[in-house]
């Protein structure tokens, strides 16, 4: 018997502006798989990845994105992340002045009581701090970036590293990892493997969308989906990264115009 | 001719000449004191209430504001002072406060004693005994000449206090000047209160405008501050309680001595119509100014935020920080002139002014201006207006927060951006609460 569908995309069509991005993406992930999402620059990857959060630049023509069977098409970013999504961004944004602390004190109490109404009080100080203090001890980051205003200054690997420490706090149902790797060194690419492969649960979906096989040497897929112009071109085993990697797109692209 | 040529008066200004004429001569004050405001008036009589046309008051229509002038408020009687009282066991007990109520100084609800380094006199007595330096360090010596609003309040002035500070002296709790307007009754006041800080003093001085009751309020206060030399004073000014029908000018005037320090922030949250002016003159080389302050505006509001900054001697430092975040049909006014004359060489000057705007209906006028008149000058001023960034509400919500929190979270920062500036942690505390109280009310 195989696990539930964690996420249903069908047929999905996206643009941006008069742009279409997107040309019919067809994809099922199941509960506890990991999936990586492969293709070349300007194939719709972080189009797919940015629609399946809810950014409001991309606009849905057609098609049916669905997280445990419930349609989330209509529903906004916070809406969304409530359900237990998690977008691990390619560009973490900087917000000066407000601090990671704060930040992930207001984003915990949110995800963990969905219910929850304005001005409802946040989360308990003690435990809170308990927890973050333990979470960047296992992930390997100094208890001094609780401190500092989010993602403000940081390196690419610091900022990536935070995006980690979100997602293992927030303990998402399906988690979408955006180039993750890029700008990465090896220690850092693995501290993040690391993390991301402590989070894999049963009832825990990834995404993880990348240029590079290497990635898929620390976060082992169960699946890997080609993209090139807009639609799945391919899916198959972990075997495709290996023949990616020898072969390139250019096959791929052509298949797909 | 000039009569000839002189607009109608407006309802407002007839009003405000009666009772001008009408109280002249029971307004506290020897002939210096009397001869100072005959002048002052007869400068805001023949200009009147300015209008657009006047530059420094382009934005704030203060004529079309006004359309009436309220008469000046009574006495406080035991009443008032009840209300006072109530007002003042709601704040935390300073070391050192000075209490007007109604304009008027009340040393019974002051506690001064504590501190023998400040000093505190009754501004009628003080303006019974004018001497020409009296007459000099309450109009901060020319500082803002010329301005109408200051005019009016020379003319009609009554009630303030005059603090002295002792050279030396090292007030480590705030002062506070608090002044509660219990509005029983539809009524103006005209307050002014002198703080003198002594060579080397140094205090922070946090100015307290608190509004009970619900009657139409006009007030036109003024604080002067004479910082002397290597001195060190800090000036916070707040203001708390609703009020639709008040209207609501402040001037700073403040000398800052060779050497000295000052700064001054004021919160701009409550009020149908805020002005603050603030004029400031350096009186020695090698002194530092720090002017920074935050308006929350929104319904129909109006805060303005006026400032003059004169730089007439060298290596001289100021800075100017002042945001704004506009929401609903609120219109916010930030206008500054930084002035350098040809003597005023090292100048450091730097201004800005950052605005959210929050609503299609939302408006806000910047107008800086630098007038430099000395060659070897470091001056800069910038100001942008906006709304709050998309990638960063993006993000936010992207991790659970819904708009309005999101939202709150990113003003809360752009705000305290400028609290910052504020040196007393305690201070800044009560001003990042009420921040965040402003903010609660958007979503409520």
């Amino acid at each position: 018997m195989s696990a539930p569908v964690a996420l249903k995309i069908e047929n999905l069509h996206v643009s941006v502006g008069e742009t279409p991005i997107l040309k019919g993406v067809n994809l099922t992930m199941r509960q506890g798989e990991t999936h990586a999402l492969m293709g070349p620059n300007g194939s719709g990857k972080s189009t797919l990845a940015y629609t399946l959060i809810g950014h409001p630049k991309y606009e849905i023509t057609e098609g049916i994105i669905s997280i445990d069977g419930t349609d989330i098409n209509e529903l906004d970013p916070c809406e969304r992340a409530r359900l237990g999504m998690f977008l691990a961004f390619q560009y973490p944004v900087t917000i000066p002045g407000v601090k990671v602390a704060d930040f992930l004190r207001h984003a915990m109490t949110n995800i963990r009581n969905p219910d929850r109404k304005e001005g409802e009080e946040l989360m308990s100080m003690r435990d809170f701090r308990k927890e973050l203090r333990d979470t960047m001890n296992e992930l390997n980051i100094d208890a001094e970036f609780a401190r500092r205003y989010l993602n403000d200054g940081f390196s690419g690997g610091e900022k990536k590293r935070m995006e980690i420490l979100q997602m293992t706090l927030l303990g998402p149902k399906f988690g979408i990892l955006d180039e993750t790797d890029s700008g990465l060194d090896i220690d850092a690419l693995r501290v993040v493997s690391e993390g991301v492969n402590a989070l894999r649960a049963d009832k825990r979906s990834f995404l993880v969308i990348t240029h590079y096989q290497r990635l898929l040497e620390y976060i082992k897929p169960d699946v890997i989906h080609v993209l090139a112009n807009g639609r799945v071109v391919r899916s198959g085993g972990p075997e495709l990264a290996l023949e990616l990697e020898k072969t390139g797109y250019k096959d791929f692209i052509a298949a797909a115009a | 001719m000039t009569d000839m040529v002189k607009r109608k008066a407006s309802e407002a200004e007839t009003a405000l000449s009666q009772q001008f004429m009408q109280a002249r001569d029971a307004l506290p004050g020897n002939t210096a004191v009397a001869e100072l405001r005959k002048d002052a008036f007869g400068r805001f009589d023949a200009a009147g209430l300015p209008t657009r046309r006047v530059e420094a008051w382009h934005y704030t229509d203060l004529r079309s504001f006004m359309g009436t002038a309220l008469p000046a408020a009574a006495a406080p009687d035991n009443a008032a002072l009840d209300v006072a009282r109530e007002a003042l066991a709601a704040l935390p007990q300073p070391a050192c406060r000075i209490v007007l109520v109604d304009g008027v100084y009340q040393p019974a609800l002051s506690a001064v004693d504590a501190s023998p380094q400040v000093s505190v006199t009754a501004l009628d007595d003080a303006l019974a005994g004018a001497d020409a330096q009296l007459v000099r360090d309450l109009t901060g010596d020319g500082c803002g000449a010329g301005d109408a609003a200051l005019d009016l309040n020379a003319a009609l002035m009554g009630g303030g206090a005059v603090v002295d500070i002792a050279a030396g002296a090292n007030i480590e709790a705030p002062l506070e000047i608090v002044s509660v307007a219990t509005r029983r009754n539809d009524a103006a006041i005209f307050a002014r209160s002198l703080v003198r800080a002594g060579s080397r003093a140094a205090a922070t001085i946090v100015e307290r405008h608190i509004l009970r009751g619900d009657a139409a309020l006009q007030a036109n206060n003024a604080l002067v501050i004479r910082t002397g030399d290597e001195a060190d004073i800090a000036h916070i000014w707040v203001a708390e309680g609703q009020g639709d029908r008040q209207l609501h000018i402040h001037s700073l005037l403040a000398t800052i001595g060779d050497k000295a320090k000052f700064s001054s922030f004021g919160l701009l949250d409550t009020g149908a119509f805020a002005r603050r002016q603030i004029f400031a003159r350096f009186d020695g080389a090698g002194a530092s100014l720090d002017l920074s302050g935050l308006a929350l505006v929104r319904d129909r509001d109006h805060r303005d935020t006026t400032l003059v900054v004169e730089h007439v001697h060298p290596n001289c430092k100021s800075s100017e920080y002042f945001k704004q975040i506009v929401d609903g049909a609120g219109t916010g006014v930030f206008q500054g002139r930084i002035s350098v004359s040809r003597e005023a060489q090292k100048t450091d000057g730097a201004m800005k002014s950052q605005t959210i705007l929050l609503s299609d209906d939302a408006a806000m006028y910047n107008k800086p201006e630098l007038e430099i008149f000395a060659d070897d000058v470091a001056c800069g001023h910038g100001a942008t207006c906006g709304s709050l960034d998309p990638d960063q509400l993006f993000y936010a919500m992207a991790r659970g927060l819904p708009r309005p929190q999101a939202e709150a979270l990113l003003l809360e920062a752009f705000g305290e951006d400028a609290i910052d500036r504020v040196a007393n942690e305690q201070v800044r505390e009560e001003l990042t609460g009420r921040l965040r109280h402003w903010l609660a009310g958007r979503t409520a």
